[in-house]
């Protein structure tokens, strides 16, 4: 079985549960106590991960770290519908590396922001709530232009891909470090959508789609 | 010296400023306590030093006795007080119990007022939707009949005979139960909650959060769990309780106005809210206008 390395507030974390959970996977969970107890720098677990940094999956020998990377794993390997990481498309796995490159941007803006705010970590606020402003208005013009076409998703595609569940966690909780989604109406649809998949899952600080509405 | 709080009743209080737990020794932190700039230290026998930040001073030895701010450790933390602060800090007595687990469960900056994050831990009717799977759900939604009173002698408001149905009251649990609740709110910052143990029906686990104003519409948000359980890791134990306040905290984030109003009209509330409408005539009386919008006299 998958083993998780996990820390609950962690949106890098989520990714991972979230996809596991779209795709029905069973797995186990190691807690970490990144915080206070910061046991992402303690031996045992560099070993596993030198960089000290959450997520690392272990399955079947194998130890992976890198949010991105892991979602890329795990789409290969346990999604028989082929969508979330379709191989066979080498256009739409180029935009989806794209997207994946812009989710880590979203982590050193929005994320950071976050650390800041709510774990008091060392960073220059300002830049990092302006850096994630940057990449909220592409995105946002990005899903809009998207949605003219007909197109629900950040990838030219049908079904949601890795690129959305990479994107998800940290847009969803930038207002926890003083970014408020406000002025990005698509993004706020987008999110909306994602959390209407069959499947989704929610962490501390997310909260399911509101009733009464019918998916799109 | 000038204080930018100038509320004396907030001022004259012990506020809670890190975790001893977390201090190396010796290592120099720096915080924020009512809009002023501290730093603080932990020796190795635990004796805390706080002190206004000041660039020439960077250990707690070289700070002159005089310059110091009062400091004490109590539950697992550092207090300090930028004015005069009663002799004791209320009491917890369980605290002293040797089977119990003592743990800060965390330290988290929170954008809201230390009034509005006390009516938030004392409130009931929100678990079924906002904890939901752990410490509610739905349809068991209805916050039954409970006690409140002010007591003058001990200067606190007890909320007694609260009940509500838990389908995962804390790591010990295995399963769905009804839970007794007993609230506390010995300080304006701070509150102290007992609820059944899952592991002995004749006590209760402690769990309490002392909030420490950063400014009037921020906190560091200290959780310290003092609860029995025998089995968990300390992170297991730990992660729950951060799972729970990772619930709470965008809640508590988009309270409007961000400063609790004191004036019985301002906000309407239900009969589950008994013991928020206790707190807020309580900050009233004691003239608490810090983190508040007082009552117009």
């Amino acid at each position: 079985m998958i083993t998780l390395y996990d820390y609950e507030l962690s949106g890098n974390c989520y990714k991972l549960r979230l996809q596991m959970s779209f795709l029905g996977i069973d797995y186990k969970t190691v807690p970490v106590d990144f915080y206070p107890g910061r046991e992402h720098k303690s031996e045992w677990f560099l070993k596993l991960n030198p960089l000290g940094q959450l997520p690392v999956i272990e399955d079947e020998g194998l130890i992976l770290r890198d949010a991105q990377a892991i979602l890329v794993y795990l789409a290969s390997k346990y999604d028989p519908s082929g969508t979330w990481y379709p191989r066979d498309n080498p256009a739409l796995l180029g935009e989806i590396s794209q997207w994946l490159a812009f989710a880590d941007g979203i982590t050193s803006t929005a994320s950071a922001a976050r650390l800041h705010d709510a774990l008091f970590y060392d960073f220059d606020i300002d830049a990092a709530r302006a850096g994630a402003h940057r990449l909220f208005r592409i995105l946002d013009e990005h899903l809009w232009f998207g949605e003219q076409q007909g197109r629900n998703w950040i990838c030219s595609a049908s079904h949601p891909t890795i690129a959305d569940i990479a994107c998800f966690p940290y847009i969803i909780l930038s207002e926890e470090g003083g970014v408020p989604r406000q002025d990005y109406p698509a993004i706020r649809r987008w999110c909306d959508r994602v959390k209407r998949i069959k499947g989704f899952t929610v962490m501390s600080g997310v909260f399911p789609a509101g009733p009464g509405k019918i998916a799109a | 010296m000038m204080t930018k709080c100038a509320d004396p009743v907030i001022l004259n209080l012990w506020h809670p400023v890190g975790a001893i737990a977390e201090a190396a020794p010796g290592a120099v932190q720096e915080t924020v306590l009512l809009e002023e700039r501290l730093s603080f230290a932990v020796d190795a026998d635990g004796e805390p030093v706080v002190w206004r930040s000041r660039p020439d001073v960077q250990r707690a030895d070289h700070i002159p006795p005089a310059d110091r701010l009062p400091a004490i450790s109590a539950y697992g933390y550092v207090w300090t007080s930028l004015g005069s602060p009663p002799a004791e800090l209320f009491p917890i007595p369980e605290y002293q119990e040797p089977d119990r687990r003592k743990l800060n469960a965390a330290t988290f900056g929170v954008n809201v007022s230390a009034p509005r994050a006390i009516e938030n831990f004392l409130d009931m009717g929100h678990f079924p939707y906002v904890h939901t799977d752990i410490l509610g759900v739905e349809p068991h939604t209805e916050v039954k009949e409970y006690d409140v009173e002010i007591s003058v002698d001990r200067d606190e408001i007890l909320a007694t005979r609260c009940r509500f149905f838990q389908p995962m009251a804390s790591t010990a649990s295995d399963g769905g139960a009804d839970v007794d609740y007993v609230y506390r709110v010995p300080h304006p910052y701070c509150s102290v909650l007992y609820k059944s143990s899952p592991v002995d029906e004749t006590r209760r686990d402690v769990i309490a959060v002392f909030l420490q104003p950063v400014d009037q519409e921020h906190v560091r948000a200290h959780m310290l769990l003092c609860v029995l359980d025998e089995d968990n890791e300390d992170k297991v134990i730990k992660r729950f309780q951060q799972t729970i306040f990772g619930q709470d905290k965008p809640i508590l984030e988009n309270q409007v106005p961000k400063r609790l109003p004191l004036d019985p009209r301002a906000e309407t509330p239900i009969r589950a809210d008994k013991s928020a409408i206790a707190y807020r005539r309580w900050l009233s009386q004691k003239g608490v206008t810090y983190g508040v919008i007082p009552a117009a006299a």
